[in-house]
């Protein structure tokens, strides 16, 4: 496989995992685009990496925290009037996936990224400490607090969370 | 059988546990509904976020990500130029005009940067062009500096560098990182190609105003190469000029100095 197959083959992935962090689609996009160039731009590196997905995951993790701290450039969300873009879901589908979403978005960002990677990923728990550069006792209780308050929000427990359409 | 830690509980929902320790939890849970319903909850969470997220999988990749994942042959299609130009900045010594030395803001390097790397891509696709290199040709120069001055919002007359075996071909409008910028085609007597790209949405008015007028405008000429390409650029108040030929890096500068001086001449821009 030539490297920029290899590269390719993570994309779907890093898709999915942007998504997730960033919540919509162009943001994730952007995400992943940086982190490709990135990648390219150290490729001198790569055959020292012994795990591809978790440098090229690691690299996106610096730039989403990166991203995350500095100002943003102003965007228009897109509101409930907006045309569907993508197939609409049936109703109770839609109730649900914002219900996640939502809570998902509430919860602090080391604490998301650990579920996320855990739960899209099936990351060891060891790779995620390589992948976010931190120990694995702090992504245990990252991940367990990351849980139980995704749970909380999910039950409508501990600051509800509110959809935001009901059609 | 020992307590079940916190950790162990996630490590049960994950499958991380080795099957010994995963019998005896599955077992424990059994007498303990109220830990049982919360492995439960967190395996429906992941069921849930991959049932949220796995579409993105199936997606088709938009263009952009694509072109983000393959090599690329063109150096200047790519972002981390900015950042190699600007360490190319760094290294290099930078060599001024009339003892003008470099010493710009750092804004003013990064706008660059990108500026430069607009005008290589513009150099990259006209200069490639047979037959339509320009949308307006040199036999209608006045037109040509008429229409840009006014979409520029200043005078805008190419420089004559017939001297240095240039002849102009012409020139066209182009869409830059805020507004429109022109370019300028020449080529030589073999048909070699070589473009100057003016941008006005580099600095800050405020302050070119007052370093043209001063005298204390602080030219700084960069150079950035990748195989044939040659790119001089700077920065002179809000206006910055790009040169790219497939020229060796003498003769560039030399057509560098002499654009430099005719526009600070007055002859054209300002």
């Amino acid at each position: 496989m030539t490297p920029d197959e290899s590269l390719l083959t993570w994309v779907p992935r890093l898709r999915r995992y942007a998504r997730a962090l960033a919540g919509n689609r162009d943001d994730a996009d952007d995400l992943v685009q940086d982190t490709l160039e990135r990648a390219w731009a150290k490729s001198a590196l790569w055959r020292g990496v012994a795990d591809m997905r978790s440098w090229l995951f690691s690299i996106m993790h610096n730039l989403h925290v990166d991203g995350v701290r500095r100002p943003r450039l102003a965007t228009q969300p897109i509101d409930d009037d907006t045309p569907e873009l993508a197939v609409a879901p049936t109703q109770s589908e839609r109730l649900a996936v914002l219900d996640l979403q939502a809570a998902l978005d509430q919860l602090p960002i080391e604490q998301k990224e650990i579920v996320l990677l855990v739960a899209l990923e099936d990351m060891a728990y060891a790779d995620v400490a390589t992948t976010l550069g931190i120990p694995i006792g702090t992504v245990m209780s990252r991940l367990s607090r990351g849980r139980e308050r995704l749970r909380a929000l999910m039950d409508g427990r501990d600051s509800p969370v509110r959809l935001t359409v009901v059609k | 059988m020992n307590p079940i830690t916190e950790a162990e509980l996630h490590a049960f929902v994950d499958g991380q546990l080795t099957p010994e320790r995963h019998r005896e939890i599955e077992a424990s849970l059994a007498q303990r509904p109220d830990e049982a319903q919360r492995v439960q909850s967190y395996r429906d969470q992941k069921r849930e976020l991959r049932a949220l997220f796995d579409p993105v999988l199936d997606e088709a990749l938009p263009q952009r990500v694509l072109r983000a994942a393959r090599p690329r042959a063109a150096w200047y299609s790519q972002r981390w130029v900015a950042g190699l130009l600007i360490a190319l900045i760094s290294a290099a010594a930078g060599w001024g005009l009339r003892g003008a030395w470099p010493s710009a803001s750092p804004d003013n390097t990064l706008a660059g940067a990108g500026f430069a790397q607009r005008a290589a891509v513009a150099h990259a696709v006209y200069s490639a062009e047979q037959r339509r290199p320009v949308e307006v040709d040199a036999a209608h120069e006045d037109q040509l500096v008429t229409w840009l001055s006014k979409r520029m919002g200043a005078p805008m007359k190419p420089p004559h560098l017939q001297a240095l075996g240039y002849a102009l071909e012409g020139g066209r409008l182009l869409p830059g990182g805020q507004g429109p910028v022109a370019q300028f085609m020449y080529r030589d007597a073999a048909g070699r190609r070589l473009t100057l790209y003016v941008s006005n949405e580099i600095g800050a008015p405020a302050s070119s105003a007052s370093a043209a007028r001063g005298g204390q405008s602080e030219t700084a000429f960069r150079f950035a190469r990748e195989g044939r390409l040659n790119v001089f650029y700077w920065v002179d108040g809000r206006f910055g000029y790009a040169i790219s030929a497939e020229a060796d890096r003498t003769a560039l500068t030399e057509v560098s100095s002499e654009v430099y001086r005719q526009l600070a001449k007055g002859a054209t821009v300002e």
